[in-house]
């Protein structure tokens, strides 16, 4: 075990899995030789040679489809998109091609790709540098979407994700790279060090796709939250006095829908929390689904805390951003329903 | 808007020469004659090439004689085999766009006059070189002895169709045939032919990758993604740039053509430009075996322009009398490419008329089996895959919400 910050324990399952396996290789923008801009592929160059860490051209459509191509070949290639916010030119690659090939060759050709992209606000990255596009992706019959909220479940997470036979896009909060955030900028920031879930083991390990985990148990109300909403929720419900129950997806698709009914059932009562916009977001599916299993012993109508409809704004961050003031508003709202 | 001003800026918009009604208009073309182009070496930088993106390699005369140093010394075995191949090529698009008439299927494209390019490609490439093809390239899965039968079950979705079902007609996949499954957006399989030949690359396999799209979608970011990580990579793959002057209604101007050659779109990349007269089976066949062989010695991709013409329409929807004149096919100055090799064969005394009009009878013949017996089968009308079929292959593992859906479904 050493304790690790999330960057650190991605590159530890990149470590891990090109250890193992000679097929993982990865390219991105500025990923080789510097080793990413935020440092996930540092050192990766140096230990397995360019060949199987390299700088790629400033092309996400090329990067997309080259990544694309090697995981058809067989290879497991995983690939940075600097910012998810720059994914856009691949997003055709990904949306008809990674997504479609499985199925479209009636499962003959295959690609095992892992797509990794910083996403998130919380940095001052204004439009640009903070979009959380992860609706994007969950509406695309095909892919698979998982965002981890610690280091320990990214690292795992990871390793699951290169592993899978599926391309999976896999989005990493960069507000917590370094430390966990709960929302509150008017506080001291708390390293990684100091949480339990920086404790990563060097060796492989995986957290399966698909299962939510349970971080905070309660009674009165379910919070769904994922990535850096996970702290901001654990915040709210600390603060609120409330006996909030907290779950971190980790993964959109297939979504955990067995340990988020059986919260919603207990409680009775469901605030979803998600850094992206909201009209048409990922709340929305939660929501939806939560009232098709869940209607009959919901107390209250369901909130979502999100981000506006708006373009991420550079000055105003800290009025977009949800805070746990707004996610205790909310769960105050459910609570005094009915 | 001011049209008066004498300094106003006026919008260029491109228009062919010639639209229905008029005469075919190919004035102010002019091609070095066939065998006047040298055969540089293989090794030689994309530099040192780039007048070749302005040429046109072309090795058959008019008369058919084979000529200069591209000329590629083929057997006269490999050449029968060739023509064979575009006359099977042709049978089934006869046959199949019929079908489409009569009901048996929703769509379908034929490659007339283009058959050449695939056809001798297949040839020249090795049987388990991997192909990224578009939508007219059936001549590659024809050439490598892809049961017809099995191209006709895909196009009529039809209960043994490979691909269950869910493709639009002629949109094939086959991995034990090397043919990546054809996408409908364009220039998508650019990029990825070029990741593949990277693979291969990376693991220090000897295959190499080909990929074909048409002139109109080098327009597509993906075919410069694709151009771009092909020359920094040094990428062990063919794009082929098919160039047959009509994508649906849009004129080649539409993509760039009137100002530059395709091929030269490859100069800026430091890629070998090739530009070839894709009518002429021995030129496309000699043009291919230089490029493989530069692939192979691990110098990295070439960008072949296939200058040709789309005799048919674009599909089984598109109605080409409605805007270009109906003669223009005909009158194409380069020929038709089974008519070409035929008669060079025929010059060289390898080849009859009489043998022409058997080897006709016999690929027609067996398109007809092919047809019976898929039709036997199913066409599209009485297709019968299970409905739980659809939500096969969406993952390897079928997840919770699929689960429920095909649940639902079947209710």
């Amino acid at each position: 075990m050493t304790s690790m910050t999330m960057i650190q324990a991605l590159n530890s399952a990149l470590d891990n899995m090109m250890a193992r396996d000679p097929n993982v290789m990865t390219f991105g923008e500025d990923v080789g030789y510097f080793g990413g801009v935020f440092r996930v592929t540092e050192h990766l160059q140096e230990k397995y040679g360019a060949r199987r860490c390299f700088d790629a051209p400033i092309n996400e459509g090329g990067i997309a489809g080259a990544a694309i191509g090697m995981a058809v070949y067989g290879l497991r290639p995983v690939v940075e998109v600097q910012f998810a916010d720059y994914m856009y030119p691949a997003y055709d690659q990904l949306v008809s091609e990674a997504a479609r090939i499985r199925y479209r060759s009636a499962g003959e050709f295959t690609v095992p790709l892992t797509v990794r992209m910083p996403y998130g606000g919380g940095i001052y990255g204004g439009q640009t540098h903070s979009q959380s596009p992860e609706a994007l992706f969950t509406h695309v019959a095909g892919l698979k979407t998982v965002i981890p909220s610690t280091p320990y479940d990214a690292k795992g997470l990871l390793i699951s994700a290169i592993e899978d036979d599926d391309p999976v896009i896999f989005l990493e909060p960069k507000r917590i790279y370094n430390g966990p955030f709960d929302g509150r900028r008017d506080r001291p920031v708390s390293p990684w060090s100091k949480h339990g879930a920086s404790e990563v083991p060097d060796q492989h390990y995986r957290i399966p796709l698909g299962k939510a985990k349970l971080v905070r148990q309660g009674a009165e109300v379910t919070i769904l939250a994922y990535g850096t909403m996970v702290h901001v929720a654990l915040a709210a419900a600390e603060e609120s006095g409330l006996d909030a129950e907290v779950i971190d997806l980790r993964t959109l698709v297939p979504v955990d829908i067995e340990t988020i009914v059986a919260s919603v059932n207990k409680t009775g009562r469901c605030v979803i929390v998600h850094e992206a916009t909201r009209t048409s977001g990922y709340g929305a599916e939660l929501a939806a689904l939560v009232q098709e299993h869940c209607f009959y012993r919901l107390e209250a109508p369901i909130e979502r805390v999100t981000g506006y409809d708006t373009p991420y704004p550079h000055a105003l961050e800290w009025e977009y951003f949800p805070t746990p003031p707004r996610l205790i508003k909310a769960m105050r709202r459910v609570m005094e329903a009915a | 808007m001011s049209p008066s001003r004498s300094n106003a800026l006026s919008l260029h918009v491109p228009a062919p020469r010639a639209r229905p009604g008029d005469k075919p208009d190919f004035s102010g073309w002019s091609f070095p004659a066939p065998g006047a182009t040298p055969r540089p070496n293989v090794d030689a930088s994309g530099v040192e090439l780039r007048d070749y993106a302005y040429g046109l390699i072309r090795v058959l005369d008019m008369d058919g004689a084979a000529l200069g140093p591209w000329a590629p010394h083929l057997s006269p075995e490999l050449m029968r085999m060739g023509l064979q191949y575009m006359l099977l090529t042709r049978a089934f698009d006869e046959r199949m766009h019929r079908a489409q008439r009569q009901g048996k299927t929703s769509f379908y494209m034929q490659c007339l006059g283009e058959e050449a390019i695939a056809v001798a490609q297949a040839l020249a490439l090795n049987r388990d070189d991997m192909c990224f093809p578009s939508y007219r390239q059936q001549g590659l899965l024809i050439t490598r002895e892809y049961p017809l039968v099995d191209m006709m079950n895909q196009i009529y979705s039809n209960a043994a169709d490979p691909l269950k079902g869910r493709q639009l007609p002629i949109m094939y996949s086959s991995k034990q045939y090397g043919f990546f499954t054809i996408s409908g957006n364009l220039a998508t399989q650019v990029p990825q032919a070029v990741g593949w030949a990277m693979a291969s690359a990376y693991a220090g396999d000897v295959r190499i990758a080909a990929t074909w799209l048409g002139e109109g979608s080098t327009a597509e970011g993906d075919f410069h993604s694709a151009m771009t990580f092909a020359s920094v990579y040094r990428a062990p793959v063919l794009i082929n740039v098919v160039n047959n002057q009509w994508a649906i209604s849009s004129f080649q101007g539409i993509a760039g053509g009137e100002q530059t050659t395709f091929a030269a779109r490859a100069v800026g990349y430091g890629i070998p430009p090739l530009r070839v007269d894709g009518n002429d089976f021995l030129a496309v066949y000699a043009v291919t075996q230089w490029a493989i062989e530069r692939a192979r010695s691990n110098l990295g991709p070439t960008l072949i322009e296939h200058f040709s013409y789309r005799s048919g329409p674009h599909s089984t929807s598109d109605d080409p009398s409605r805007y270009r004149p109906a003669d223009e096919g005909r009158s194409w100055p380069l020929g038709d490419p089974i008519e070409r090799l035929k008669r060079h064969l025929i010059v060289l005394g390898e080849w009859s008329e009489e043998q022409h009009q058997t080897s006709q009878e016999e690929a027609a013949e067996k398109v007809r089996a092919a047809g019976r017996e898929a039709e036997r089968i199913g066409t599209l009308s009485d297709t019968a895959h299970p409905r739980e079929s659809m939500f096969d292959d969406v993952y390897k593992e079928l997840p919770w919400h699929l689960r429920a859906q095909r649940e639902e479904q079947g209710r």
